[in-house]
C-alpha cells in the first residue's frame, strides 16, 4: 500500500511521466539528430566512393579490351605488311602463318583468310571449309573494304556462330585486298565475362545499336535503351558515366557504370546491384544503428529507473514530512490538553482543600460538649466523614490527572510495569464503566523492574485500552490486561472481546494515518506512535484478531536489551516504519 | 544550644500560614488554634514577609503558588530573613519538580493539597521539634 492518499498517487505518477519524458527527450533528441546527420554524410561519401570505384573499374577494363583488340589487329596488320599478296594466296603458307599466330597467342585466332576486292575469299586457313567463300554481300565486308583496318561487331556468321572479325586492307597494285582473321569469341567473351565486382557486379559490352557483344548474365538491363541514352548523353570518349537506375525488375535497384570503347562503337557496361555495391556501407550503417538504438534503449531504461527512483524518494520524503507535521500537531495538542488539565486540577484542588478543612473544623467543633447530646450527632459525623472521603476521592482524581498530564518525558527510570498499568487502568475505569466493559487484570507479581519511560509506556497502554474501549463501546465486553515473563521478555497483553479487525486492515493498522474511525474522531496515529515507541524500546508489538472474537495486542519488551534501548534513544536513532508490515512486527 | 535542648518547652508553637486562598487560611488557623497553636495569617507573599519582619515564628506553612509572588521566591526571602524558620510547602499542583526545588532551597517538607489535616499537624509538630532541638 502506498502511504500517500490516493489522489496524490496520480500526482506522483504524472511527475514520474514528466521526468521520464524530459530525460528521454533531452538525451535522445541530440543523439538522433547527430546520428541522422552522420549517417547521411556517411552514405553520401560512401556512394561517391562506390561510384568512383566503379568508374575506375570500367576505365581499366575498357582499356584492357581496347588493347586486346588493337593488338590483335596489329598482329594481322603486321602479317599483311610483312608478306606479299602472292605469298598469302597460298593456303599452305597461310596455314603456316596461322600456326605461328596460334603458337604465340594460343587459340585467340581461329582462322585466317585472304579476300579480294570482290569479296571472294582467295585463300583460307582454319577449321572451317570456307575456301572460295563469297563475302561481297556480308555487312562486315562492306565496312572493312572501306577502311584500312576494321574490327567487326560480334555477329552470327555463315555457321550461325558468333564471330568477331579483324581485317586489314592492303593494295596489290590498284587492287585492294583484305587479310582477315576470326577472333575466338569465347576467349574474347571470357575476357569480358571475367570482369566481376562484388557478388552481383558483372560486365558486358553492347554496340551502339544496343546489341550485346558479349553474353551478359541474366538480369542485364535493356541494352538498347541504355545505349541510346548513353549516345545521347555522352560528350567525351573517355568519360565514364555512373548512374543508379532500376534493373530488370522495378524492385531491383542497380548501379550502372558505362564507358565507350573501340573508338566509341562499343559501350562497356558494368552493372551491379545497388545493395551489393553499398553492402560494406550497409553493414557499417547497421552496426551504427544498432549502437544508437541500444544507446537509446539504455537511455530510456535509465530514464525510467532514475525517474521512478527519484519520485519514490520525493514521495517518501513528502510522506515523512507530512507524518512529522501531523505528529508535531498531535504532540502540540497533547501538550495543550496536558497543560489545560493541569491547570484545572490545580484550580479544583484549592476549593476541595477548603471543603475538607471546613468539614474538619465542624468535626472539631462537634467535639465540644454542647453537641455531644445532639440527636443527630451520628448523622453529622457520618456526613462529615463522607465529605472527607469524597474530598480524598477528588484529590485522587486530580492527582492522577496531574501525574498523567505532566510533560511527556522520555527519560527512562526503573519502573514497576504493573504499577504503571494499574495507574492507566484507574484512569480508564470510569470510561470502561460507561461502556459497560469489565476490566480484568492478570498481572505477574514477579516482574522485575525495568528501565522505561513511564509516560511513554503509559501512552502506549492508554492508546491500546482506548482502542479496545472504542471497539466495545456499543456492545460492552471484557478487557483483559496481563503481564508475564517469557524467554527473558516481559509480555504485556491487552485483549478485548470486541468485533475484531478485518483481515484486510490487519496489515495496515500500524501505518500512520490509517484509521477506521469517522472523520474527526481518530487521527490514525495512535498505533503508529505505539509501534514507534515500542521499537525504540527494542520491543515488538503483535496483533491477533478474529471477527466477532476480539483482538489481542501483545507487547514484548526484552529485559536484557534495556541498555541498548536507552542508548539508541539517546542518539535519537529512530528507525522509520517499515514499508510493509505483516502480522508480526 | 546544648543547654536549650534539655529545656522542656511548654511554649505554644508559633505558626505562620501563608496562602492567597483566604478561606483556607481561616479554617486552618481555626483548627490549629483549637490545638493550642499560636497562628498568624498572611494572605499574600508580601504580607507574609511584612509579618515575619515584625514577629518571630517557629514554623511557616507556605503555599507554592500565589497571585502576587511565587512560593519559592517567598521561601528564599524567608530563609534569608530567618534561616532557622522551618517551612512546610503546600502545593495544589502536585508537581514533584517544584516540591524538590523547595526542599533544595531549605524547606522542611512538602504536602500536596488537599492534605490530611492530621498529616499537616504532624509535620508542623515535627518541624517544631527539629527547630527546638537544633536551636
Amino acid at each position: 500500500m502506498t502511504n500517500y492518499p490516493k489522489n496524490d498517487s496520480g500526482y506522483y505518477h504524472s511527475l514520474t511521466k514528466k521526468m521520464i519524458l524530459a530525460v528521454i527527450s533531452v538525451s535522445l533528441t541530440p543523439l538522433i539528430l547527430v546520428s541522422v546527420m552522420i549517417l547521411g554524410e556517411f552514405k553520401r561519401s560512401n556512394r561517391e566512393k562506390v561510384h568512383e570505384h566503379l568508374s575506375l573499374h570500367v576505365l581499366k577494363h575498357k582499356t584492357i579490351i581496347d588493347n586486346f583488340l588493337s593488338e590483335r589487329l596489329r598482329n594481322i596488320e603486321h602479317m599483311a605488311e610483312t608478306w606479299e599478296f602472292e605469298q598469302l594466296q597460298d593456303d599452305t603458307f597461310l596455314e603456316n602463318r596461322l600456326a605461328v599466330l596460334q603458337n604465340t597467342y594460343g587459340n585467340v585466332f581461329v582462322d585466317l583468310g585472304l579476300i579480294n576486292e570482290q569479296g571472294y575469299q582467295v585463300s583460307y586457313a582454319g577449321p572451317y571449309r570456307l575456301v572460295k567463300a563469297q563475302y561481297s554481300e556480308a555487312e562486315w565486308f562492306e565496312k572493312a573494304i572501306d577502311r584500312d583496318s576494321y574490327i567487326s561487331d560480334v555477329f552470327s556468321g555463315l555457321k550461325r556462330l558468333p564471330y568477331l572479325i579483324v581485317s586489314v586492307k592492303k593494295y596489290d597494285g590498284e587492287k585492294a585486298w583484305l587479310l582477315r582473321s576470326t577472333i575466338n569469341f569465347t576467349v574474347f567473351n571470357d575476357l569480358v565475362k571475367n570482369i566481376q565486382i562484388g557478388k552481383t557486379g558483372f560486365t558486358f559490352i553492347v554496340n551502339q545499336d544496343g546489341r550485346f557483344q558479349t553474353t551478359p548474365k541474366a538480369g542485364a538491363i535493356a541494352a538498347r535503351q541504355l545505349s541510346l541514352n548513353l549516345v545521347e548523353n555522352h560528350h567525351e570518349a573517355d568519360e565514364i558515366i555512373v548512374r543508379e537506375t532500376f534493373g530488370a525488375s522495378v524492385q531491383e535497384e542497380i548501379i550502372v557504370a558505362t564507358g565507350f570503347l573501340k573508338d566509341g562503337e562499343w559501350i562497356m557496361v558494368l552493372q551491379q546491384n545497388l545493395q551489393d555495391a553499398l553492402s560494406d556501407f550497409q553493414l557499417a550503417q547497421n552496426i551504427a544503428i544498432l549502437i544508437i538504438m541500444s544507446g537509446g534503449l539504455v537511455i530510456i531504461v535509465m530514464a525510467f529507473f532514475l525517474s521512478t527512483n527519484t519520485v519514490n524518494r520525493i514521495a517518501k520524503a513528502d510522506r515523512e514530512n507530512e507524518l512529522m507535521n501531523r505528529q508535531i500537531v498531535e504532540t502540540g495538542k497533547l501538550a495543550a490538553i496536558g497543560e489545560l488539565s493541569a491547570g484545572i486540577a490545580h484550580e479544583v484542588n484549592n476549593p476541595v482543600a477548603i471543603m475538607v478543612e471546613e468539614a474538619g473544623w465542624i468535626e472539631d467543633l462537634l467535639e465540644e460538649e454542647d453537641f455531644q447530646e445532639s440527636e443527630n450527632l451520628k448523622e453529622f459525623t457520618r456526613a462529615l466523614s463522607q465529605i472527607k472521603t469524597q474530598g480524598r476521592r477528588c484529590k485522587e482524581i486530580t492527582h492522577k490527572l496531574l501525574n498523567f498530564a505532566r510533560k511527556t518525558d522520555s527519560t527512562t527510570q526503573k519502573h514497576r510495569i504493573n504499577d504503571l498499568i494499574e495507574e492507566v487502568i484507574n484512569l480508564s475505569k470510569q470510561r470502561a464503566k460507561y461502556s459497560n466493559v469489565t476490566v480484568n487484570t492478570h498481572l505477574n507479581e514477579n516482574l522485575p523492574n525495568i528501565m522505561i519511560s513511564d509516560t511513554e509506556f503509559q501512552q502506549i497502554l492508554l492508546n491500546l485500552i482506548n482502542n479496545a474501549l472504542d471497539a466495545m463501546d456499543k456492545t460492552g465486553g471484557n478487557l483483559d490486561i496481563s503481564t508475564d515473563i517469557q524467554n527473558n521478555e516481559i509480555i504485556i497483553g491487552v485483549s478485548d472481546t470486541g468485533p475484531g479487525i478485518p483481515k484486510v486492515n490487519l496489515s495496515k493498522i500500524f501505518e500512520p494515518f490509517f484509521t477506521t474511525k469517522p472523520v474527526g474522531k481518530g487521527t490514525g496515529l495512535g498505533l503508529s506512535i505505539c509501534y514507534k515507541i515500542i521499537q525504540k524500546m527494542g520491543g515488538q508489538i503483535d496483533v491477533q484478531s478474529g471477527i466477532n472474537k476480539g483482538t489481542t495486542f501483545t507487547i514484548r519488551i526484552p529485559m536484557d536489551k534495556q541498555e541498548n534501548g536507552i542508548s539508541s534513544m539517546k542518539e535519537k536513532n529512530r528507525k522509520p516504519l517499515p514499508e510493509n508490515k505483516n502480522d508480526t512486527i | 544550644m546544648q543547654s536549650k535542648k534539655t529545656i522542656k518547652i511548654k511554649e505554644p508553637i508559633r505558626l505562620l500560614i501563608v496562602d492567597d486562598e483566604k478561606e483556607y487560611v481561616e479554617v486552618l488557623a481555626n483548627r490549629m488554634a483549637l490545638r493550642g497553636i499560636q497562628v498568624s495569617k498572611a494572605y499574600s507573599g508580601t504580607e507574609a514577609i511584612r509579618i515575619l519582619r515584625e514577629k518571630e515564628f517557629d514554623v511557616a506553612v507556605l503555599d507554592l503558588k500565589m497571585e502576587d509572588m511565587d512560593g519559592l521566591e517567598v521561601l528564599k526571602i524567608f530563609k534569608k530573613m530567618d534561616p532557622d524558620l522551618m517551612v512546610i510547602m503546600l502545593t495544589g499542583h502536585g508537581s514533584a519538580q517544584a516540591a524538590s526545588d523547595g526542599i533544595s532551597l531549605g524547606a522542611f517538607a512538602y504536602l500536596t493539597k488537599p492534605c490530611e489535616f492530621s498529616q499537616l499537624l504532624e509535620k508542623i509538630r515535627k518541624a517544631y521539634w527539629e527547630h527546638k532541638n537544633f536551636f
